[in-house]
């Protein structure tokens, strides 16, 4: 079976909202099906038909073509398959995503990964801010999963982030892992202004330095065998975390402003 | 039926065993040394559950890229008769005796549908500055320590299990039964998902249910104690002069049944002049374990 496709037939001037486009949703739909389900584009709502040409039937892996950074909330609530997005996504990109596979070869704007449960997001090249964050007014935000980012990521990546995997081989902006509940944020390039700020706990694994505020304080050299453990997870993965081996690292700690008991990791110290 | 095994009779009986709950942890650090030193500490004293709660042991040593963080371990098995038992027990031992050793790991060894705590409670030593990491679905504690950290997975499993599985080897001496007995040893412990408990593997005071005393329950096996061959309804034969048991507590029936196997017939492999003359078995006359062991069967490999 060929991947179900859906192939943009115009430049977008509005956000098109693509929730409904996952392979958990549209099991068992004909094309004609598909192609009748409406979307909401800016205030109106159209048909798929309208905005894709619809091609394929395997719905456990959708591919998106010709796509924009305007098709918002792909892989929204996805429990399964695969979706495969050639080129730039827009924002929400896996909005509480819980399994399955997400693939972007672009760009991704702001709020990817937001709210994700489980499940893997690889982005190919930039995300935008607020990264494995959660949606207005919620207390917590990304709670499991794995997030890679080949390119860079925007500030406030992993903002109140609770459990789960973000792996960004790029740089990251200001305030990498503010408020921060739990989980691990991997960054290979260099990040921002206010790493940590307000960090409760979980654990940012550098590869440079950071400059750090006041409130984070260094807990000196140390060689920490759990990190044989995490290491281990990495190696399923095509990044070059996987190629990550030494348990030596530089240990800080905070954001003692906050209480907290989140780590600063810089690699190979 | 009279079976003979290289010159060396068998008798036509069997072993007695009774169901149990187990788990396996694998302990890590940072050489085979100190993962002994950790695994000898938390298997000590427990050699039988009815004076130590559980019976535990090493069941084998692993390879560095068998363990969870990439260090030498050895994986011990640990088995009480009920849940609540191997529980407490697992927790009071993770405390004493892995906590405490210098650069050990504790990780869960078996996959169970019922779960039981390693580090899950024993968290709070770290007085709020221990951290969890779930890593691929499983949580794992890291606990502040002055060597620096302590890692332990936080749950491993329990699973239905047996205890009790057990032979007898009658001997000429008290040399010649040892010597049989580690031979068997040395053989059955190649045997994955069973440990034999008692010191060395071996147990020399074994005993039959009650007593002529009200506050014992358990006594010695006097039909098999050569020194009472004049004085009780023994079992042993004049050039009988000692007996060593060896008992077996495994996950499944037929890792006990395998286990007995090649130790028996490691023994016998030793021949007559080794000073064995008899291979028997502990029952209480099938009425109490659910689970018999028939020597010959087992030598047949037709046990089921």
């Amino acid at each position: 079976m060929n991947a179900l496709t859906f192939t943009l037939k115009n430049t977008l001037n509005f956000s098109v909202n693509c929730s409904v486009l996952t392979p958990n949703s549209l099991e068992n739909k004909s094309i004609t099906d598909i192609a009748n389900i409406k979307v909401t584009y800016g205030n109106s709502t159209l048909l798929v038909s309208d905005l894709f040409e619809v091609t394929g039937s395997d719905s456990a892996h959708i591919v998106f073509k010709n796509p924009s950074n305007k098709m918002d909330y792909i892989g929204a609530n996805m429990s399964s398959g695969k979706i495969t997005i050639e080129g730039n996504a827009g924002a929400y990109l896996g909005f509480t995503m819980k399994s399955g596979e997400i693939h972007c070869t672009g760009s991704v704007e702001s709020y990817a990964a937001c709210n994700m449960v489980g499940g893997l997001l690889t982005i190919d090249a930039n995300v935008g801010d607020f990264l494995g964050a959660g949606s207005e007014g919620l207390r917590k935000g990304m709670r499991g999963g794995t997030v890679i980012i080949k390119g860079n990521a925007g500030d406030r990546v992993g903002d109140q982030m609770r459990r789960g995997l973000i792996l960004i081989e790029g740089n990251a902006g200001d305030y990498c892992g503010s408020r921060m509940i739990a989980g691990t944020i991997g960054v290979l390039g260099n990040v921002g202004a206010y790493t940590a700020f307000n960090m409760h706990r979980g654990t940012l694994l550098l590869k440079n330095t950071p400059s750090l505020h006041a409130t984070v304080q260094d807990c000196g050299t140390h060689t920490l065998p759990y990190l044989s453990l995490l290491f281990k997870s990495f190696k399923k993965h095509n990044t070059p975390f996987s190629q990550l081996s030494s348990q030596r690292v530089q240990r800080f700690v905070g954001d003692a402003a906050y209480k907290g008991n989140g780590e600063i990791l810089i690699l190979n110290a | 039926m009279m079976m003979l095994l290289n010159t060396i009779q068998i008798d036509d009986t069997f072993a007695e065993a009774f169901n149990m709950r187990g788990t396996r942890v694998i302990i890590t650090a940072q050489n085979l040394k100190w993962a002994y030193h950790a695994a000898n500490a938390m298997t000590g004293f427990a050699t039988s559950v009815i004076g130590c709660g559980v019976e535990a042991g090493i069941e084998r040593e692993l390879r560095t890229e068998e363990t969870p963080d990439g260090r030498p371990g050895v994986s011990i098995l640990m088995f009480a008769m009920g849940s609540k038992v191997l529980m407490q027990q697992l927790e009071t031992r993770m405390g004493q005796c892995i906590l405490t050793c210098p650069t050990a790991a504790a990780f869960s060894g078996i996959d169970g549908e019922d779960k039981i705590s390693l580090g899950k409670h024993l968290r709070y030593f770290g007085d709020g500055f221990q951290t969890s990491k779930l890593i691929d679905g499983k949580r794992y504690w890291r606990i502040p320590v002055m060597d620096g950290e302590f890692i332990t997975e936080e749950t491993t499993g329990m699973v239905r299990a047996i205890g009790g599985g057990n032979f007898l080897i009658l001997a000429t001496s008290q040399p010649a039964a040892l010597a049989a007995a580690e031979v068997a040893i040395e053989a059955m412990k190649k045997v994955p998902n069973v440990i034999m408990p008692f010191p060395g593997g071996v147990v020399r005071s074994g005993s039959k249910v009650g007593s002529k005393y009200k506050t014992m329950f358990a006594s010695t096996n006097d039909a098999f104690c050569p020194t009472l061959k004049g004085a009780t309804n023994t079992e042993l034969s004049p050039e009988i002069e000692s007996v060593m048991e060896i008992v077996i507590d495994g996950l499944t029936f037929e890792d006990i049944a395998l286990s007995m196997k090649v130790g028996i017939e490691a023994i016998c492999n030793l021949g007559a002049e080794s000073g064995v003359k008899r291979i028997s078995a502990g029952n209480y006359g099938g009425k109490l374990g659910p689970h018999l062991f028939k020597l010959h069967d087992i030598l047949n490999g037709s046990n089921s």
